[in-house]
């Protein structure tokens, strides 16, 4: 059980998270929504070390994990799909897998895996990252963060900027992810496509946490209101 | 004809140490986005090393690398992990200071240690040993340098392009922030190159010390020359300031030929040409900063 409780987060003198908790448990899907500055993807950031946060403030199967280094939750489970994918412009696909895969713990995804799983990226190995569409890279993204074996997989904005028909693509990787036991966190603009791929939901706005519940009970309504606090 | 080949011979025994001196700055530069003022002092501090070596072991100075190579990969290890880490990835000017000073600490340090006099080092029977190829002769001592140099830029070009560690390397160059996700330890990868850098130095240091004498001032002269092959070859490619250290080295040596005391000066000069040429350098690309 991956667990935030009261977590802040700030840029500097901007505080960006006021006291969140949320909880995930082991194998389910949990979308985050909110409006742009909400403070999802600072939540995600939080989540995988990327920023600073006090050490009470996340905790993993009971024990306080906050305050961690990238690396100490990659290590624990926890990788981050960052927003924009950002794959690494001097690498190949293949590199950009491998690297992550050396980086990470054992289990059962490897790079050999994934190619055998999507074998439209067995033809783009050799390429580099950034000679790929948006969602062959959205897709090189995940995978990178998948070959780590996480048990949680936190994705941020991954259907950002993609066709209809790519956006498909991504959520057919992650309905295989799921399926593997592991659980993720969602950051999608689109709302109902959030609420169908999605066990449970948090709706943040401004910072703070205004609505959650359970996807397949989603009241329109209430999201609405809570998403734009009117 | 002969003396041709054999300024020929010498500029690129210079320019193989300029590609050396180079190497370090070129690889902090596109890695860390860090520019080490204190490079040329190091390269001072990494002869007189050799100086300490050799006078204690009555070893030739080239077999005190030895010794001197792993001391310095200990000193950059523990300068980058102590002092540069905590600048690194901040703005430029934290770093410029931060190694601005430790070069003037240097300087200071060396001169109280071993006084302003200059030093040279002693390469023993090497330095007289030459081939005869017709009434050619070629020195043994130019033609290892510039095979130690084309060895230390292949093993750092393969040492990049083919295993973990480089593919660690070039991607903290690409975005040190994606890299840190997917477990890169940035700081340590930094005080492993940092270590190699002084190490690939003190080579440099040694086969230049055999050559020109030294001082505990000569430091910002070996910047010079090496931000020159750095910026001559293009920033961001590493046989780029190769290339680019060579040709300083073959410009100031035939500038030489031309007058005396304007080595220096040819060598500015082709470098002020081809940055008006090509600002981003002979095989830079232009994009990247």
């Amino acid at each position: 059980m991956l667990c935030a409780t009261r977590l802040s987060a700030s840029y500097g003198l901007f505080q960006a998270l006021f006291n969140v908790s949320l909880t995930v448990a082991p194998g389910e899907t949990v979308a985050l929504i909110g409006s742009n500055g909400a403070g999802k993807t600072t939540l995600l950031r939080s989540l995988a070390g990327a920023l600073p946060t006090a050490w009470m403030s996340i905790s993993l199967d009971g024990q306080s994990i906050g305050g961690s280094s990238e690396r100490e939750q990659l290590r624990r489970g926890i990788a981050l799909v960052p927003e924009g994918r950002r794959l690494f412009a001097s690498l190949t696909v293949h590199e950009n897998l491998l690297l992550a895969e050396h980086n990470g713990r054992p289990g059962n995804w490897s790079v050999m895996r994934v190619i055998s799983e999507l074998p439209t990226l067995a033809n783009l190995l050799e390429r580099p990252s950034t000679a790929l569409s948006g969602g062959q890279q959205q897709i090189v993204a995940i995978a990178r963060a998948l070959v780590a074996n996480p048990d949680y997989l936190l994705c941020d904005e991954v259907s950002l900027g993609l066709s209809p028909l790519a956006v498909d693509d991504v959520y057919a990787l992650l309905a295989k992810v799921r399926r593997n036991g592991t659980a993720i966190v969602l950051v999608e603009q689109n709302v109902r496509r959030a609420l169908a791929e999605s066990d449970r939901y948090y709706c943040l706005r401004k910072g703070q946490l205004v609505l959650d519940g359970v996807s397949a009970r989603a009241d329109r309504h209430a999201i609405a209101q809570a998403y734009f606090g009117v | 004809m002969i003396s041709i080949v054999e300024t020929l011979m010498s500029g690129v025994m210079l320019g193989a140490l300029y590609a050396l001196f180079g190497l370090g700055l070129s690889l902090s530069l596109g890695v860390m986005r860090m520019i080490n003022i204190a490079h040329g002092d190091l390269i001072v501090l990494g002869a007189y090393l050799a100086v300490l070596v050799t006078g204690r072991t009555g070893w030739s100075a080239l077999a005190s690398l030895l010794i001197v190579m792993p001391l310095m990969f200990a000193v950059g290890w523990l300068m980058q992990s102590l002092m540069l880490n905590r600048v690194v990835g901040r703005d430029a000017m934290a770093s410029l200071l931060l190694t601005f000073g430790l070069s003037i600490v240097l300087q200071n340090l060396l001169q109280e240690i071993f006084t302003a006099n200059t030093r040279s080092l002693e390469a023993g029977d090497l330095a007289l040993m030459s081939f005869q190829i017709g009434s050619l002769s070629i020195g043994v001592l130019p033609l290892a340098t510039a095979a130690a140099t084309v060895a230390v830029y292949a093993l750092t070009g393969a040492l990049v392009a083919r295993t973990h560690w480089g593919r660690q390397v070039r991607a903290v160059a690409d975005d040190p922030g994606a890299a840190r996700l997917v477990g890169v330890n940035d700081r340590r990868l930094f005080a492993a190159m940092t270590g190699l850098v002084l190490a690939a130095i003190s080579l440099a240091a040694v086969l230049y010390g055999i050559r020109t004498p030294f001082s505990p001032s000569a430091g910002p002269e070996r910047l010079l020359f090496a931000f020159e092959a750095v910026v001559l070859g293009g920033l961001g490619s590493l046989w780029g300031t190769f290339f680019g250290g060579l040709i300083l080295g073959l410009a100031q040596v035939l500038g030489q030929q031309i007058n005396t005391g304007l080595g220096a000066f040819f060598g500015h000069l082709v470098f002020l040409v081809v940055l008006i040429a090509r600002p981003q350098g002979l095989f830079g690309n232009g994009s990247k900063p």
